[in-house]
């Protein structure tokens, strides 16, 4: 699915990502986890094209496309999906408005039909059933005054009605309460199947009590330095990163 | 290579509307944006057309065209004198090359209706009638505008007015200004100038002296108005100023919304349009004016274009009056505007939106006057500048208190929203109170559309393009959700083909 050769990348003029290789295959969920700064963010931001970061060496492929090759809503809609760290506000433009737009530029991209508002209506109506969710978000403005826990279930939702094969998750745990942090990652496991893949950044092993990953990495200025499975977070968790190097 | 925005907060707006039938707008929104100034096509019809200058003389030619009394061309003659001793204003924010108003005709009618405006649409040359279809404001019987009556002015005078008998069965007059001056001559004389003196300003004083047409609206004690008013001004002809007169008067507890909309021709030369609107509400009523303005603004070099020079003002001289203002200006090379409120009345209120696009090289300078008179008075200013390319946009407000205006009320919201680098957005309000109780809230924003916004749109697939056009529009939500249906589709779409190349 993904294949990450090699990569170094600046995010604005700083060299961030030095030498990164990661493989992630179809219906694998692998987690990412590190030091503050240590490039995890800027990974997440690269695979999505975001215009700041910039891939100087290496190659990405996605799909068997050149990921680096496409413009960021080629990527979106070839199945790239970003849940960002900060998700940001856009005032006046109504949630279930702006979800939709975004699915039929990627259902346009794709040559399929653009969905009118009543088949999306109840196809978002059957996603938050199945995703237990509530659709107390969706008739406000995009993100305007949710609070922390709810921009970030505003993004797993979003994922689910866009249904990518790549979900990178930047964060989406933190500051989450007991009950938010649940219906995530109930949302993210609803979604995981045989061919759609995350990439799930996370500070905390108890996203993954509830998020059973597959393979755990720990990236640290600015490449992979270990990997394992999830005893890995465990061993993290008690002794934090500095044992790494040693 | 993708143009990187600067990345600035914007400030928190409320809610919009609910955008449920947003995908039949949409899909109107989406057919218009593809086209560029559609309206920008000229009717080739045979018209009567005074020679440019401007003279006593000239003044006397068009009121004798319109066959007015003596009292009119009295009124006219000493606006006229007023004028010429008066200079044009230069306060605003605006480069304003000199205009030469002896090289202006003053007066052109399509050849038919030279002596005055036709008595019924049946006798309207057919080619105007094509010209207001191609326009989407069908004037025949067969086709039009459920829910809106149009008044249809073409260059210096109305070629018609619709659905006219409906509305006097309820005893709505609804005509053009020419057609009330013989009809209904004693409310013309006594609202004419009430709000807008001819000496208020240069251009007023200008349209005094040389109005050719325009509206009038009445509507009596406790009527509301069945349908949706509307005018709909054209300028067609080559060198002609348009210089349009719109009286509107609600007579205790009547209630009229009314629609303007405009378009001219693409040219090069500028033409310059002047006009004035007069709103008088008595006690308990409420009148709601919305405008779409869609002037010829010029190419992208900034050759061309309509000069708009307006000024509108509403009287609310009774008890728990209210006149709303609401308007979207994209269109003209310049405009100077400023609708207003007079609130004379106790517990009247006064409320103004107002969305104004500039691009290219288009120069605005709009905003509005709150004149608190009476007590317990209410105003809300709610102003959305969005610059772009090389345009400038200034909001200009005046939030006065007199003395005896107790508990006078304001709110005033200016936000501006910068695309690119080389526009500009100014805020220059102004607040004179003379009483201790007023209360005056003032809020300004100047944002530019954030790379983050942009690159969250870009991560769901959307374009840029699209991204800008979906933030904007969710910037000019408060506003837009004051229009009435038809008007708001037709304001998104302006606002799309107006951002056209707003992104390098
Ligand atoms: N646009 C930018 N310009 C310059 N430096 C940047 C830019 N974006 C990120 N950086 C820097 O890159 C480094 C890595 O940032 P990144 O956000 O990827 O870290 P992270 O691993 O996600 O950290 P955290 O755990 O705190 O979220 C940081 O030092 C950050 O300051
Ligand atoms: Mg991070």
């Amino acid at each position: 699915m993904l294949k990450i050769n090699d990569v170094y990348a600046k995010a604005g003029d700083k060299e961030i990502l030095k030498g990164l290789s990661l493989e992630v295959k179809p219906g694998e969920v692998h987690a990412i986890m590190g030091p503050n700064g240590a490039g995890k963010s800027t990974l997440g931001n690269l695979l999505a094209g975001m215009p700041h970061v910039e891939a100087t060496q290496g190659s990405v492929d996605f799909l068997g496309k050149d990921l680096l090759d496409l413009e960021p809503e080629e990527r979106a809609a070839e199945g790239v999906f970003l849940a960002f760290q900060y998700p940001v506000e856009i005032p006046g433009v109504n949630n279930m408005y702006f979800l939709r737009t975004a699915l039929n530029a990627q259902r346009k991209y794709r040559g399929e039909e653009p969905m009118d508002s009543a088949q999306f209506l109840r196809m978002v109506k059957q996603k938050i059933k199945d995703m237990n969710m509530r659709d107390d978000l969706l008739k406000r403005p995009v993100n305007v005054g949710f609070s922390g826990g709810e921009k970030k279930r505003n993004e797993v939702f979003q994922m689910g009605v866009l249904e990518p094969k790549l979900a990178i998750l930047d964060e989406t745990d933190s500051g989450l309460d007991i009950d938010a942090l649940k219906i995530v990652s109930d949302g993210v496991n609803q979604l995981r199947s045989s061919d759609r893949s995350f990439i799930i950044i996370t500070h905390y092993q108890r996203l993954l009590d509830h998020i059973e990953p597959d393979y755990v990495h720990v990236l640290a200025d600015g490449k992979i330095v270990k990997s394992g499975t999830k005893k890995l977070a465990l061993e993290l968790e008690e002794q934090g990163y500095g044992w790494l190097n040693q | 290579m993708k143009q990187k925005l600067e990345i600035k907060g914007g400030k928190k707006l409320l809610d919009g509307r609910d955008s449920s039938n947003a995908d039949e707008e949409n899909a109107v929104v989406k057919a218009r944006a593809k086209q560029k100034y559609k309206e920008g096509f000229v009717t080739d019809i045979e018209s009567y057309t005074l020679p440019p200058g401007l003279s006593e003389g000239t003044i006397r030619q068009i009121s004798t065209f319109k066959n007015e009394p003596d009292w009119l061309l009295e009124y006219r003659l000493d606006a006229f004198r007023k004028w010429q001793q008066m200079e044009q204003p230069n306060w605003a924010k605006l480069n304003i090359p000199p205009i030469d108003f002896q090289a202006i005709s003053y007066y052109s009618s399509p050849a038919a209706n030279k002596e005055n405006a036709p008595k019924s649409l049946e006798e309207v040359d057919p080619k105007l009638l094509e010209t207001y279809d191609k326009l989407g404001v069908p004037l025949h019987e067969r086709e039009r505008l459920a829910g809106v009556a149009v008044d249809a002015v073409f260059d210096s005078v109305s070629v018609g007015t619709t659905f006219k008998a409906e509305l006097e069965k309820v005893g709505v007059i609804f005509s053009s200004f020419s057609e009330a001056v013989h009809d209904h001559p004693e409310l013309v004389k006594q609202y004419l100038g009430s709000v807008v003196p001819s000496s208020d300003n240069y251009f007023a004083a200008l349209n005094a002296a040389v109005f050719s047409d325009g509206s009038f609206v009445y509507i009596p004690k406790g009527v509301r108005c069945p349908m949706e008013l509307s005018t709909y001004f054209r300028i067609n002809a080559i060198n002609t100023g348009q210089f349009e007169r719109t009286l509107i008067v609600a007579d205790e507890g009547a209630y009229v919304s009314y629609l303007e909309g405009c378009t001219a021709p693409m040219r090069d030369e500028n033409q310059l349009h002047a006009a004035v609107v007069e709103l008088v509400a008595m006690d308990d009523a409420k009148i709601k004016y919305s405008t779409v303005q869609n002037w010829y603004p010029g190419d992208e070099e900034g050759k061309g274009g309509i000069y708009n020079f307006v000024t509108k003002r509403g009287n609310c001289l009774g008890k728990n009056s209210k006149i709303s203002w609401t308007q979207v200006e994209t269109g003209s090379a310049i405009t100077w505007k400023y609708p207003s409120c007079i609130l004379r009345g106790d517990n009247s209120s006064g409320e103004f939106y107002s969305v104004a696009l500039t691009n290219n090289y288009q120069q605005a300078d709009t905003g509005t006057k709150m004149i608190h008179l009476g007590k317990n008075t209410k105003s809300t200013v709610i102003s959305k500048g969005i610059s772009v390319g090389k345009s400038q946009n200034a909001y200009r407000g005046l939030v006065r208190v007199a003395k005896k205006a107790d508990h006078a009320r304001n709110f005033t919201q200016c936000d501006s929203l910068l695309i690119g680098k080389s526009c500009g957005a100014h805020t220059f309000p102004y607040t004179e109170s003379a009483n201790m109780t007023a209360k005056l809230e003032h809020e300004a924003t100047t944002s530019k559309i954030s790379e983050d916004q942009l690159n969250y749109c870009l991560q769901r697939g959307i374009s840029e393009e699209d991204a800008i056009s979906l933030i904007v529009d969710g910037f000019c939500k408060e506003v837009f959700k004051e229009l009435p249906m038809e008007f708001a589709v037709e304001a998104k779409a302006l606002l799309d083909i107006s951002l056209e190349g707003a992104i390098g």
